[in-house]
């Protein structure tokens, strides 16, 4: 880790925000350096958009401290709004208004935008140009916000779960639109619960749970643990009890037909596993051994009876 | 990666409000419900009204009672009805989240607002004068800067109130409540109709109304009887208390 407060695009500390009796960011830190893509990777309610909207400024930490190239989102509000883009969860738009009127407008907000026209090509709007917001399909009601937080030539980022509700075409195509962001060395920072989405675009991905981080790391720094793994896919509803016997090591199904087992690749276990199998005539699906797919380390990370594995790896 | 901050960059301030305040008045005129509400009802109460003497205006011509009226009548219609609907429903689709995470300042997107009110009122209150003028016989007997100066007062007033009840209410709530209080207002404030018709203390109130004492004091500036102080100082009064709960009650997002 390459982390230097002088540089950081994006740096916070032991961000804390309630509502009421709930604590939805509890002592967060996080840094991002300039041009990196961090993903916010966590279930729903996690605290990934609390942490981003104490970013963008939106809310006021309860405690901790949030500094956005350098300023503080809130106070510094002014300076820092033109060099900063954000997309919203949902909405933002006027229904009534046409994609290339909203984009002009958002350009007469900057010194130096992107030319409307040609960013509406650039996201595929440019055909959809005189339809009403209402009238576009949810994934062209993306991109506008997407190419509505790109027009003021950003710095900084800010992606609020950007393919929420998208088709696998659109968001390929909003992926490619992160990526350019990455080749122009602007900050990046999504929030998603989709793991191919982070492990695919983020440099880092910061796994939250319960408003703490969890796991933070390369996509490879956190599929690939000291001590690879052994997972497999079959029906549901096995006999764990009798097969962790038979093993001898420890087998959870972590959702249904989904099972790990806590013991190294080892070829007796897994001639072990196959005997069993054969024994309960249980067709194998899927069997995974070393490198462990990011969904193991974030189900591992955010279950709820596993706090104490969740540790190690954040380490 | 050098560690160079990029010089600040400028907000085009004027183009930005310019830019705002046009999409602000073409929104306002997009929506067909609220063309109705801002220009449909004032000049058609205007014009059947001053053909059609059902209700009691006096014994002077019915043109003369209605105009001042009609014209406090689209100050509400826009300022209460409009706005309010319109910032709603803004919120309601986090526009108003969004632009707050904009480099446009809030102060700059109220002015933006206020610009496209008074625009759309110049056009208001220039038809329903061409109207009366041209097709009902009225004549003007001075008081024309002040019956502007009186509008613009009002607007600000009206407006306060909408974008108080926009942003605290739900945007459901916010229609029908604004719907409802117009309607009320018209009936007790005593602009299309004399109001002595009315029972006495129901005629008190509508005088302590904004939308009666709007239109008291325009029927006076028209009429050449210069500031009636009273209904003017009601509007005010309204307009301070709706800006001061305003400020300390209007939420941006959803």
């Amino acid at each position: 880790m390459h982390e230097s407060a002088d540089t950081a695009a994006i740096e916070v500390r032991g961000l804390t925000k309630r509502y009421g009796d709930t604590v939805a960011v509890d002592g967060l830190d996080l840094t991002v350096e300039p041009g990196q893509t961090l993903a916010l990777l966590g279930p729903n309610g996690a605290g990934k958009t609390t942490t981003i909207e104490c970013c963008e400024g939106y809310r006021a930490p309860d405690a901790g401290q949030v500094r956005v190239l350098g300023l503080d989102p809130r106070r510094d509000a002014r300076r820092l709004r033109p060099r900063v883009g954000l997309m919203l969860q949902e909405g933002g738009v006027y229904p009534l208004a046409e994609p290339g009127e909203v984009l002009r407008l958002f350009a007469a907000f900057h010194a130096d935008p992107l030319p409307p026209d040609a960013l509406l090509e650039r996201v595929g709007l440019a055909d959809a140009r005189r339809t009403r917001f209402r009238d576009l399909s949810g994934g062209q009601k993306q991109r506008l916000s997407l190419a509505l937080a790109l027009v003021g030539r950003p710095e900084v980022v800010f992606l609020d779960e950007p393919t929420a509700g998208l088709d696998p075409a659109a968001r390929r195509l909003t992926w490619r639109h992160v990526e350019e962001l990455r080749a122009d060395g602007v900050t990046v920072v999504l929030t998603t619960h989709l793991l191919d989405e982070a492990e695919h675009l983020a440099d880092r991905v910061a796994i939250v749970d319960a408003g703490r981080l969890v796991a933070l790391g390369t996509p490879d720094e956190l599929t690939h643990g000291d001590d690879p793994e052994v997972g497999f896919s079959a029906r549901p509803g096995l006999d764990v009890v009798d097969l962790s016997r038979h093993l001898g090591v420890d087998v959870v199904e972590q959702r249904p037909g989904r099972y790990h087992l806590f013991a190294p690749n080892d070829p007796a276990l897994i001639a072990r596993l196959a005997g069993w199998l054969e024994a309960h005539d249980v067709r194998l699906g899927e069997l995974r051994a070393g490198k462990r797919s990011l969904e193991d380390v974030f189900l591992r990370l955010t279950a709820e009876d596993d706090s104490t594995g969740a540790r190690q790896v954040a380490s | 990666m050098s560690g160079v901050v990029p010089a600040e960059r400028r907000v085009p301030l004027v183009p930005a409000i310019l830019a705002q305040a046009r999409m602000e008045l073409t929104l306002l005129v997009r929506s067909g419900e609220s063309l109705i509400v801002t220009l449909g009802i004032p000049l058609g109460i205007l014009a059947f009204f001053s053909l059609v003497e059902v209700l009691p205006t006096g014994d002077e011509p019915a043109v003369d009672f209605l105009l001042p009226g009609v014209l406090a009548i689209s100050v509400a219609a826009t300022g209460l009805v409009a706005v309010a609907i319109q910032t709603a429903f803004e919120r309601k689709y986090g526009v108003l989240k969004l632009l707050g995470g904009t480099p446009l300042p809030r102060a700059a997107f109220v002015v933006a607002k206020a610009l496209a009110v008074a625009a759309l009122l110049v056009v208001q209150s220039c038809l329903a004068v061409a109207v009366a003028t041209l097709g009902l016989g009225w004549r003007p007997a001075g008081g024309i800067a002040l019956a502007l100066a009186l509008v613009l007062l009002g607007a600000a007033t009206f407006t306060a109130l909408g974008l108080l009840m926009a942003g605290a209410l739900r945007a459901e709530a916010t229609l029908a409540a604004a719907n409802a209080v117009f309607l009320v207002l018209l009936v007790v404030s005593g602009v299309t109709f004399d109001a002595s018709a009315l029972p006495a203390p129901l005629a008190l109130l509508g005088q302590a109304l904004p939308l009666g004492a709007l239109g008291t004091a325009l029927r006076a500036a028209l009429h050449g009887d210069g500031i009636a102080v009273v209904p003017t100082a009601v509007v005010a009064g309204w307009g301070l208390a709706a800006v001061a709960l305003t400020v300390r009650t209007f939420r941006w997002e959803p």
